[in-house]
């Protein structure tokens, strides 16, 4: 028997003793923090704020460069507002007024998307545009349109008449007096887009830290300090793409300050049964009907329809509302004839960082160096998202007079997607991974290898949102109705993550309200 | 590649029977292909009692009603493949499938029974305004994640459409000890049986608001509430009649659809209507040799039903194998009309019959008082007067080879309500 008194001096011990060496071990794991006025501090060259397309894209950028550079994000993934809901369009380029940012970067992003869907393995399909007129008294505002498309640089842009857009496009509206034809116009996956811009950047050693919220910047010597709720980080340079907060990250550091109204636009996306209706994105001409509205193939085969547009004060008022919707489905059916509106699976609605002189804000601060802003990033922003990051990351570059990485590599490579592969591929991967044999999702034909994937690669996802957007798993008709369990059971064997944490993206969006 | 006699696609209530009646009828090579780790299907979540009332005269739960079946199914011999999903069936009845140890594979079936059964309507279908949280859940799914993996998946409920696995999952989350505040209908009448109703809503106190709808969700995370109003007779909201329920949870049952994505990619002939294949009184689809049975033909509402169809399509399945195929010698179509929304099956083969075929339908609205009548051509050859005709309630009539019999240039069969 041990007698009680040694036996709790013991225990004393061991207990004093583990907190040390967790203590020594946790100070080990933090080793790139330095201690500062008492609270850790990280530190690095160039801090991005927004892990959105823009973000993604000039921290893949910066990666080719030796920065020690850090993405932060406030929500659990990349590509969780504003670059998750939107048109998924690689617009042309004629929108924009010449010599604008938008025009420029928007030709520019355009061109470089086709490389870029190689280097990196997403969905792009440039398959060309049309920009409905539907009365004659709209025609100067068709030619207004094909003459700035030429002056921004926009190849191959012709008119074609009603019927020639009717032979193009048999379903389109027998309103339709002529059409301006855009070849270069695409579509692509926007999650794919950003996610693989993501991975990327951190294969080439950009680090990400997700939920992380930027709540104030201040001078710091010659560079910044960026408080989080995480504690501050500091760094020499910001980059600031923080979609509808843009002006928020901007205004803690400049005396000229800028506001970001989101304006909201509510979206319809159909079945793929429907998905065949049109092969070209189908836009309307500005007329005495408004603005108008998209009709579009996605990269996935379904049809996407939208937006609305609605100003509003909240940067997360991301609710649909019911006069939107029905607006959106009114106004496609004037472009396609027999849409068929019950086949609607979903709805979403996303904001548009819309500033008001309506042109994107790129570049050094002048009023604060060392900060610079990637702001008022509305459409074109997914277009433009290549050439954007590419322009900011060589302001910053040649601001710090970084050199480029000798070891860089700008190729990626997507998830394995045994579904289009001919059997007998198809087969031969199942022999090698029987996981790619089991199917999760029917509706869109997910396997549970494919899930592990996007659980277990770079920057894996840690939500069901984030897994639906790498592999589709629940895309498809029946909304997740099926595959929602299977997923979260191997969401939590693949993280440990317990059943009841489980969330549909963020914190706060638990799915279980209790456990076994 | 392998090749078998019938391939049935599906191991739920409707799978089960046509196998063990295939059998029965003396095919010895059937295989069951199911892609859930165990046969049964959805009867495996539906752990309330209620089910075999008519098949085996005493009220099981649904694993039971299931395990009778499967018994029967292991009694025969009858294969089955676990985990296995099918990805195409060829118009030449190659049956493609897949799973973790046999790979990608190919089956030569004589026959193929359709057994899918059917999904849940989603959210998106009901254009339902507002955010998109965590704590949506279509009514199904939740009851899988309660009955079969054992989780709360709210706490606060409100639910959006009455269809029958709502009402049950009603009665099941407030025995669990959530609160259900309230069960709201778009229709002014509840798509779910009476008994449901009674049992599962007026038992526990759960309001049912017909004629409303959900016109508003909160929440940005996990739902915080949402808004129900009144629809008028276009079943669009009422302004002002809107009322706030503060809520953690919104489940919908809204809708079954039969699962027909390999029967459309099959090119069978659908219809519109039931959302499955037209299907001939043998329950053969416009392919010859594939049959449909269960909730992929058409959505029931009690298992026992589903059993018995697919008990027929099983044995014409295997009159198939064995007779090879014979075209329909006098097909004549069955047409719905004044209050009938369809009938299953669409065509009766007059020369081929059996003595008796059982026409299943459903009614458009809610009737009282009203008459179902069956007309041969103009000439009425059933009146039957039913109290109450409702929409969630599937109604059948029996056509007899006698009767028939007696109209040989029959042209037309016409299944309608009349008012007298």
């Amino acid at each position: 028997m041990v007698p009680r008194a040694v036996f709790h001096g013991t225990l004393f011990l061991y207990i004093l003793l583990k907190i040390l060496i967790d203590r020594t071990a946790k100070k080990r794991y933090t080793d790139n923090r330095k201690r500062k006025s008492g609270v850790t501090v990280l530190k690095y060259d160039v801090v991005v704020i927004g892990g959105g397309v823009t973000g993604c894209s000039i921290a893949r950028e910066l990666s080719r460069y030796q920065l020690k550079t850090c993405l932060l994000e406030k929500t659990e993934d990349v590509c969780s507002g504003t670059s998750k809901a939107n048109s998924a369009i690689v617009h042309a380029g004629y929108d924009a007024a010449t010599g604008s940012q938008m025009a420029r970067f928007n030709v520019e992003g355009n061109r470089l998307m086709g490389e870029l869907s190689k280097e990196l393995d997403f969905d792009f399909i440039r398959n060309g545009s049309l920009v409905l007129c539907f009365d004659e008294a709209d025609r100067p505002g068709l030619d207004a349109l094909l003459e700035r498309g030429k002056a921004n640089g926009v190849p191959d842009l012709q008119i074609l008449s009603g019927d020639e857009a009717r032979a193009l496009e048999p379903n389109l509206s027998d309103e339709v007096v002529a059409a301006l034809y855009a070849p270069t116009g695409g579509i692509v996956c926007p999650f794919g887009l950003t996610i693989a811009m993501a991975e990327n950047a951190a294969d080439n050693g950009v680090e990400f830290r997700f939920l992380t919220e930027v709540q104030n910047i201040t001078r710091d010597g010659e560079g910044w300090r960026i408080d989080t709720n995480q504690g501050p980080v500091t760094a020499r340079y910001v980059v600031n793409a923080a979609g509808v907060y843009a002006d928020v990250m901007h205004n803690f550091v400049s005396e000229q300050k800028f506001t970001i109204v989101p304006r909201k636009g509510d979206y319809c996306l159909l079945d793929k049964e429907a998905g065949g209706l049109v092969s070209r994105t189908i836009f309307q001409l500005p007329g005495k009907m408004g603005k108008g509205v998209l009709v579009t193939p996605t990269v996935h085969g379904n049809l996407l329809m939208g937006p609305t547009a609605t100003d509003l004060p909240d940067k997360e008022a991301t609710a649909t509302t019911a006069e939107e919707l029905s607006d959106v489905q009114t106004k496609a059916q004037r472009s396609v004839k027999n849409l068929p509106l019950r086949a609607v699976i979903t709805s979403f609605s996303g904001l548009r960082a819309h500033e008001e002189h309506h042109d994107f804000i790129l570049g050094e601060c002048p009023d604060a160096p060392g900060f610079f802003d990637a702001a008022a990033i509305e459409s074109p922003g997914l277009s433009s998202a290549p050439a954007i990051g590419a322009y900011i990351a060589g302001l910053v570059a040649d601001k710090a007079g970084a050199a480029q990485k000798s070891d860089w590599n700008g190729t990626r490579k997507g998830i394995v997607r045994p579904g289009p592969l001919p059997k007998e591929q198809r087969a031969a991967l199942i022999k090698e991974n029987p996981a790619y044999g089991s199917i999760v999702c029917r509706c869109e034909g997910v396997s549970e290898g494919e899930i592990v994937d996007a659980i277990t690669r770079t920057l894996g996802a840690r939500s069901l949102d984030g897994i639906k957007r790498r592999v589709r798993q629940g895309m498809g008709r029946c909304q997740a109705g099926f595959c929602t369990p299977r997923t979260m059971e191997i969401l939590s064997r693949e993280t440990g993550i317990p059943m009841e944490k489980i969330c549909k993206n963020a914190p706060g969006s638990e799915m279980l309200t209790g456990e076994k | 590649m392998q090749q078998h006699d019938i391939v049935i696609v599906g191991g739920g209530p409707a799978g089960l029977a046509a196998a063990v009646a295939a059998r029965k009828a003396g095919v010895q090579d059937i295989l069951i292909l199911e892609r859930d780790g165990h046969l049964g299907g959805i009867l495996n979540q539906c752990i309330h009692n209620g089910f075999g009332l008519h098949t085996f005269k005493e009220e099981l739960t649904g694993p039971e009603y299931a395990a009778r079946f499967i018994e029967q199914a292991m009694a025969e011999n009858i294969p089955c493949k676990l985990n296995t999903m099918v990805m195409d069936i060829s118009p030449d009845k190659v049956v493609t499938a897949m799973n973790r140890e046999d790979g990608l594979f190919e089956i030569k079936a004589r026959a193929v029974v359709l057994c899918m059964g059917c999904r849940e309507r989603p959210r998106g279908a009901l254009n339902i305004p507002g955010y998109r949280p965590a704590g949506i859940y279509s009514a199904g799914t939740a009851q899988r994640l309660m009955n079969i993996e054992g989780f709360s998946v709210g706490k606060e409920v409100v639910i959006l459409g009455s269809g029958n696995i709502g009402l049950i999952m009603a009665r099941r989350m407030t025995l669990e000890g959530a609160k259900v505040k309230v069960v709201a209908e778009l229709m002014p009448y509840s798509g779910g049986l009476k008994r449901n109703i009674v049992q599962c809503l007026d038992d526990y106190g759960i309001p049912l608001k017909l004629s409303h709808t959900v016109v508003k969700i909160d929440g940005k995370e996990r739902v915080t509430g949402i808004t129900l109003a009144q629809v008028g007779p276009d079943r669009k909201p009422i302004p002002g009649t809107e009322e706030y329920y503060r809520c953690d949870t919104l489940l919908l049952s809204v809708g079954l659809l039969p699962e027909n994505e390999l029967t459309r990619e099959a090119g069978i002939a659908m219809n519109r209507v039931t959302g499955g294949p037209d299907v001939s009184d043998s329950l053969e689809t416009s392919l010859p040799g594939v049959f449909a049975c269960g909730n992929v033909l058409h959505v029931h509402d009690l298992v026992d039903y589903v059993s018995e169809e697919a008990a027929l399509a099983g044995r014409n399945a295997a009159a198939y194998v064995q007779a090879g195929e014979r075209a329909a010698a006098n097909p004549v179509p069955l047409t719905a009309k004044d209050g009938v929304r369809y009938t299953v099956p669409q065509t009766l083969d007059t020369a081929n019959m059996n003595d008796k075929v059982v026409v299943r339908f459903r009614v458009g609205d809610v009737y009282k008082d009203r008459y179902v009548s069956v007309y041969f051509d103009g000439e009425r050859v059933l009146h039957r007067k039913k109290n109450v005709l409702a929409p969630g309630e599937m109604e059948q009539v029996v056509l007899t080879r006698q009767q028939v019999e007696k109209y040989p240039e029959l042209r037309q069969i016409t299944v309608c309500t009349e008012v007298e």
